[in-house]
């Protein structure tokens, strides 16, 4: 029953989006311009600055994110879809998971095209590790998505809430942020230090892990006034 | 009162039996059991009325979720326009099926904030009978309204309020209308905007 629920709020979430395009069209086209901004400020006669790539890639992932989760949430919002959710039997975690996939693949769809763009304007061998690069965005986006989809649940109702999402999401996603751009710089260096990225990445585990505990755990209390 | 019973809000002094049960120890079991109708539709514009109804379905668990929506929107009378999204209908329409989202997983209790808004006459008139239906069949409806001329007939058992505050119930209502003039103005000296249930 929970992975059915899970799948129908996925499948909900994907035909609407399929259908308006609007949240994909706004992160990517937002997220491209940040990249473009930073290459255009940073890149210098065609050489771009040293370890630049991994933070302003994690930077663009991390607004873009905010933006993809304040826009989905105002769509539960403005019907307020979101307490007929919360009003139906189903388990209120299957909800969040299944809000937190649609998050996540959003934001991998936005990172299939920052990285390449990443890699092109700022000359970073991001593709040289392919099976390291996918575990590093995969494992940062789950944590940073797990923490805000909660964030962004909790503040549906509240006034400020696009001034309170990105003020509470990213002290806590810090962590998160740091790790994945230290994970993915380590790539970038001309030799690999595995060892280095082993702790990146298991930190990032522990990340997730600690993130998507709370979260399924605080959700139903949380969504109860 | 209406978010109350429908476990959305706890209460912040005393407990809301249901039965035998309270809503804090069972309360997915009884919201299964709770239909709800809000001022906002709880639909997804962007879907239609079939993919919205079926999804609902799919959220109380519904059996044969697709034959469900097909039912309920024959119960609307939409059953020509399931596959329109929902973003075109009129406020009328939505309103239709946004009362059969509610009734899709046959719930015991029924709480319907203000149905009537939007509704022009042969709507509220097809509503009005859903409503007795529901009645017939054993439903328990609670209906907060200030259409008074419109729940004539409908109710066994009228509660007015005032500030949040039951002022007088009253059991088998005639002439809704002028019993709420004649209580309210019995307390004409008090503020605040009146509301009957």
């Amino acid at each position: 029953m929970f992975a059915h629920i899970v799948w129908l709020v996925l499948r909900k979430d994907f035909t609407i989006e399929v259908r308006s395009l609007e949240i994909a069209y706004t992160t990517i086209f937002f997220s491209i311009s940040c990249v473009l901004v930073f290459a255009f400020a940073l890149v210098q006669e065609g050489r771009a600055p040293e370890g630049g790539a991994a933070g302003i890639l994690w930077i663009a992932i991390a607004f873009a994110g905010t933006l993809a989760l304040g826009r989905t949430f105002e769509r539960e919002r403005q019907a307020e879809t979101l307490r007929a959710l919360l009003l139906a039997p189903a388990a209120r975690p299957a909800v969040y998971v299944g809000k937190l996939l649609g998050i996540i693949i959003l934001l991998t769809a936005a990172e299939a095209v920052l990285v390449p763009l990443v890699a092109l304007l700022f000359q970073a061998p991001l593709f040289a590790h392919p099976f390291w690069l996918v575990l590093i965005l995969l494992t940062g986006t789950i944590g940073f998505a797990a923490v805000g989809t909660l964030f962004a649940a909790m503040l549906v109702r509240a006034r400020s809430r696009d001034v309170l999402l990105p003020v509470l999401l990213y002290p806590i996603t810090v962590p998160v942020i740091i790790a994945g751009v230290r994970a993915t710089a380590t790539l970038l260096e001309p030799e690999v230090d595995t060892g280095v990225l082993q702790v990146w990445f298991a930190l990032l585990v522990c990340f997730d892990v600690v993130f998507l505990t709370l979260a399924l755990w605080t959700f139903e209390p949380l969504m109860t006034d | 009162m209406l978010a109350l019973l429908a476990t959305l809000l706890r209460p912040t002094s005393g407990t809301i039996r249901y039965g035998d049960h309270a809503a804090g120890t069972r309360g997915a079991a009884l919201r299964a059991s709770i239909g709800v109708l809000g001022h906002d539709l709880f639909l997804y514009p962007e879907l239609t009325a079939y993919e919205n109804l079926e999804f609902f379905a799919g959220l109380y668990a519904v059996g044969d979720r697709r034959a469900a929506a097909a039912t309920a929107l024959e119960a609307a009378g939409l059953a020509d326009r399931g596959n329109d999204p929902v973003s075109s209908f009129s406020r009328g329409m939505r309103q239709r099926v946004a009362l059969e989202r509610a009734l899709i997983h046959q719930p015991r209790l029924v709480l319907l904030d203000e149905p009537f808004t939007g509704l022009d006459d042969a709507s509220a008139a097809a509503l009005g009978r859903r409503l007795h239906a529901l009645r017939a069949g054993g439903v328990i409806v609670v209906l907060a309204t200030h259409d008074l001329d419109l729940a004539e007939g409908l109710l066994d058992r009228a509660v007015f309020l005032r500030d949040g505050r039951i002022v007088e119930t009253v059991d088998r209502p005639q002439e809704v209308r002028s019993m709420y003039r004649e209580i309210m103005s019995r307390r004409a000296g008090r503020s605040g905007p009146p509301g009957a249930a």
